[in-house]
């Protein structure tokens, strides 16, 4: 996936843990349209594991960067309805 | 509707469920679910109904709290003996789930009041104790068209089925008409292990969720039996009836009739 690629949607889900940072994650989801691109800014290092993990589960294309030490950015791309 | 971010926390463990999600969640608050008795099976079914945070539960029952319901009707206690059922049903759940509206309705069902009563909610649970209430909530839900989770509990025994009005059979595609009283328990022998309503109950609860929420299979052409004793669960068929006198063909039912009561009542 492109790093230069048009981001829809944002949450900034730094300072929470699992599995709020899921649950976050899974209703932005679920707020796009098909097509539409999330971003994801997080520091629970699970959470940058598991949230790629279950999202590729449900059917989702996506991509992590780790930013620095403690950050991390996923970007998701809803490909079916779930 | 948007959830609350104290709903997000209460619900997580639903929302991050595939099959539920934050938009299943809202059906489950939009949903109007309600309850016949307040009794063994009633208590159970309305305490998981409440804390999925199933948005309104209308809850029927005109009977009070006595000793001797203790033993399972765990929505009801000790410092409850003498209040009504449906009123302690309501503390109970709307003290686990603020989200929750519960609607106690202290009447006896009848021919009279039936159809105005279910009329405004989704789905109807039955958990009632006696065949003149079940035969009554059938046909009013097969005249009404609505989804019928249907629980019956006795001894070692309970079974639980899923009527969808025309779309599956209902109750009297299998039994046309209540048994006469003389062949049914008496009072004397009409025990239930305490924990079987818990079971039978979890299962309606289970069915009523997968209704609202339009997943997995429900028990529709289907009677569940399950055993205490032996531990086993089975599923007979049971296909919609052509003669069924009130769904069937050429129906000789065609408005409500209350049976007499008389039948010992061992919800
Ligand atoms: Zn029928």
């Amino acid at each position: 996936m492109s790093e230069a690629l048009k981001v829809d949607k944002e949450i900034d889900i730094r300072g929470l843990v699992c599995p709020y940072t899921f649950v976050k994650a899974k209703l932005a989801v679920e707020e796009l349209q098909v097509g539409q691109t999330l971003r994801v800014l997080l520091d629970w290092p699970e959470a940058a594991h598991n949230i790629p993990r279950s999202m590729a589960e449900h059917g989702q294309k996506l991509s992590v960067k780790q930013l620095d030490e403690k950050q991390w950015e996923i970007i998701i791309k809803k490909e079916v309805e779930d | 509707m948007e959830l609350s971010e104290e709903q997000i926390h209460r619900y997580s463990r639903h929302i991050i469920l595939r099959e539920v999600g934050g938009k299943g969640q809202k059906k489950l608050l939009s949903a109007k679910v309600l309850i016949v008795g307040a009794g063994g099976l009633g208590c159970p079914v309305g305490y998981y109904l409440a804390a999925a945070g199933v948005g309104t539960l209308g809850i029927v029952d005109d009977d009070v709290v006595e000793l001797s319901n203790l033993q399972r009707q765990i929505a009801h206690n000790t410092q409850r003996l003498g209040m009504s059922k449906a009123e302690s049903a309501k503390q109970t759940f709307e003290a686990l789930n603020p989200d929750v509206q519960v609607l106690p309705i202290k009447t006896r069902l009848s021919k009279d009041n039936v159809l105005e009563l279910f009329r405004d909610y989704d789905i109807i649970v039955d958990g009632s104790d006696n065949f003149p209430t079940r035969y009554l909530v059938n046909d009013a839900c097969v005249f009404l068209r609505k989804p019928l989770v249907s629980g019956a509990i006795l001894r070692f025994e309970g079974q639980v089925s899923t009527i969808l009005p025309y779309d599956g059979h209902c109750y009297r595609c299998l039994f046309e008409s209540p048994p006469p009283p003389g062949l049914v328990p008496s009072c004397q022998e009409a025990g239930v292990l305490g924990v079987l309503p818990g079971v039978v109950g979890g299962l309606q609860a289970t069915e009523v969720l997968k209704l609202i929420l339009g997943q997995g299979q429900v028990l529709r052409n289907t009677l569940l039996i399950y055993n205490a004793l032996n531990v086993s669960f089975r599923k007979v068929r049971v296909p919609r009836n052509p003669q069924c006198p009130i769904c069937g063909e050429a129906p000789s039912i065609t408005e409500l009739m209350d049976y007499e009561q008389g039948y010992c009542q061992m919800g």
